[in-house]
């Protein structure tokens, strides 16, 4: 039996990873299981005063459990590439690690009061984003499925915590959702 | 229809080129990195790259800009993004005028390159429409455009090569749809006369009186309804082609009429008694054997001769298998952009079905095949199933079956007449392929009264 897991390192609080995998739950053709996984301080840009996503995607592959088909990470670090500014998140196409960033999905981090519901929704939605490149899925021109590429906030609010029929179906033949 | 298009990252830190590039992989483009110059250069020679990525600063003797000149000097359309760390105004400035599409400094917002990388495709989808929609419109058709791997047709296209630029006359048999008019286009265009109007005559659509006013045009009052003056095709053609298609099917009078303006370069207008001169190269098509025709005396031999100057005979497709692949993903990548479908590949299962077909139709069929199965296609590929209709129609191509009440030695002549065809003639090769000595097929030839 292989899972889907959700890690997440010690600053993401445990309510969050369990939402992450309750959202995941039931989507994917995969179990759900969750652990735990070093900080990811290491990681840290004094100059971006960022974190290295592709530090922390390297980091998870050699934790990935053998019973894991895919591993998806979870942190509260604002994470980026070199060429990039920022990320909501990255991961493999096809292939077994991601990472998902939960500091730009806050209403805090653009100055407003918090809001947990708006929260657990982006969430969702970049959770089934990075997870479905992890399937093969690449971006979707429609802007409500959750496999639309989301470069702002209001992009990731457009979308909804759902694949569109199309990307679905494609997911379908990689075994990556029940048809 | 994103992930036609192939881009390349050249940066000299991996680290860059590899973010970037797996970055624009989630957005489903196909995306290769070079980590310099050279590289860059190397990899463009080898790949028909849409969009570059190219930082400015690198090592090795060879900058962004200068890898950039290089680039545009081999791919001249290319759309070349460059990228940079340290923006001054001046570098902006000389990376625009080397003929730069952006200049973006890094780190970039995402939505930066998302929306660049979308125009710059936009753009692209619309330059890529339009040069399909004029090449149809013109139908300009060139030898480099016939998609081909067979060895008989790769001799055809080189000998199209060599007599573009001459104006001797071209006969091309071929069944229908092999693509007579097609060659002849490409030989049009590929000579001197290509600036100049290639005509098109259907010789076989039009009445004998029709046909001439139609090839020879007529003077006012030369019959009932002409009120006035018409030029003919012959005039329009002045200076370019006349492509005069199924050739075979005109009548006696005119065929004594084509042979002299073949002959003198000159002819008269139905009605008219002056002379008209022209300089016209004239391509002839035949779906019917002209050599067979003229021994039945259905054909002028001395017009036979004028037209064969230069002999094109089309293999069929089945005669070449090995371009039914080629050629139905050929069309599949023209067609589904016309009919503006989401279809861009062919599984296995299929292509083998396809080269199994026996196309009597031949190309024009298999064009109308893969069109039909992209407007049914409900996903992303051709699948057996989508060429369900051929299995239902093809049986007859596929399983061969002599006509009813032919005697042995009917069957027997057919055969050897269609095998020295198809080799033209060679006896040698024609003995080969019917498993007799060279001997015996001289005997058959000459017992059948076969025309070689």
């Amino acid at each position: 039996m292989k899972y889907l897991y959700v890690a997440a390192p010690p600053e993401v609080r445990p309510e969050d990873r369990r939402m992450v995998s309750g959202r995941l739950a039931g989507v994917f053709d995969l179990p759900v299981r969750e652990m735990k996984m070093p900080a990811v301080d290491f990681a840290y840009d004094a100059g971006r005063r960022q974190y290295s996503s592709i530090a922390v995607l390297e980091m998870t592959l050699p934790l990935i459990p053998d019973d894991a088909a895919k591993l998806l990470a979870v942190t509260d670090r604002d994470l980026f590439v070199p060429v990039l500014t920022f990320l909501f998140g990255q991961a493999q196409l096809g292939g077994r690690a991601g990472v998902l960033s939960f500091a730009r999905l806050r209403q805090e981090f653009y100055g407003f009061a918090p809001n947990r519901e708006l929260f657990e929704e982006r969430a969702a939605k970049e959770a089934l984003h990075e997870t479905g490149h992890m399937f093969g899925l690449v971006h979707c021109s429609d802007r409500s499925c959750a496999m639309s590429l989301a470069t702002n906030i209001r992009q990731i609010d457009m979308k909804q915590a759902a694949f569109c029929a199309p990307c679905r179906a494609r997911l379908a033949r990689t075994k990556g959702v029940k048809a | 229809m994103k992930n036609r298009w192939q881009i390349l990252v050249v940066d000299d830190e991996e680290v860059m080129c590899e973010s970037l590039a797996a970055w624009l992989r989630e957005d489903g483009y196909v995306v290769d990195t070079a980590a310099s110059g050279h590289e860059a250069i190397e990899k463009t020679r080898q790949r028909d790259y849409a969009i570059y990525f190219v930082d400015l600063k690198m090592p090795g003797g060879m900058d962004g800009i200068e890898t950039m000149m290089q680039i545009r000097r081999i791919r001249a359309e290319a759309s070349i993004i460059i990228i940079t760390a340290y923006a001054t105004v001046d570098t902006a400035i000389t990376a625009m005028k080397e003929g730069a599409q952006e200049y973006i400094v890094k780190p970039c917002n995402p939505e930066e390159i998302s929306l660049l990388v979308n125009r710059i495709v936009k753009v692209k989808n619309l330059q890529r429409e339009n040069s399909i929609l004029r090449k149809k419109l013109s139908r300009q058709y060139v030898v480099h455009d016939i998609v081909t791997k067979n060895a008989r047709m790769r001799d055809i296209l080189d000998l199209c090569q060599e007599v573009a630029s001459l104006r001797s006359t071209v006969l091309i048999q071929g069944e229908s749809g092999t693509g007579k008019e097609m060659i002849a286009r490409a030989i049009h265009n590929s000579g001197d006369r290509a600036q100049k109007p290639m005509v098109s005559v259907s010789c076989a659509a039009l009445a004998e009186t029709l046909l001439e006013s139609e090839l020879f045009g007529h003077e006012k009052g030369a019959f009932t309804g002409a009120d006035q003056q018409k030029r003919g095709k012959f005039e329009m053609a002045d200076g370019g082609t006349i492509f005069l298609d199924e050739i075979g099917d005109i009548s006696p009078k005119l065929q004594v009429d084509l042979l002299r303006v073949l002959q003198e370069r000159s002819f008269y207008r139905v009605g008219g008694s002056q002379e008209v001169t022209v300089d016209v190269r004239a391509i002839a098509a035949t779906h019917v054997n002209l050599q067979q025709a003229v021994s039945e005396g259905k054909f002028r031999e001395d017009l036979y001769y004028r037209l064969n100057v230069i002999e094109i005979r089309i293999p069929p497709l089945r005669e070449r298998r090995e371009d039914v692949p080629l050629l139905a993903l050929h069309f599949l990548e023209r067609l589904a952009h016309e009919l503006g479908k989401d279809v861009s590949d062919i599984s296995e299962g299929a292509l083998k079905l396809l080269m199994e077909y026996n196309w009597p139709g031949n190309v024009r069929e298999l064009e109308n095949t893969i069109e039909r199965a992209i407007v049914t296609c409900k996903n992303h590929v051709l699948t057996e199933d989508s060429f369900g209709f051929l299995a239902l129609n093809g049986t007859a191509g596929r399983v061969w079956a002599p006509p009813a009440g032919m005697t042995l030695q009917e069957m027997e002549k057919v055969l050897i007449a269609s095998t020295l065809q198809r080799t033209n003639g060679n006896i040698k090769e024609s003995a080969g392929i019917l498993g007799i000595d060279r001997s015996t097929l001289y005997e058959k030839i000459k017992r059948y009264e076969i025309p070689r």
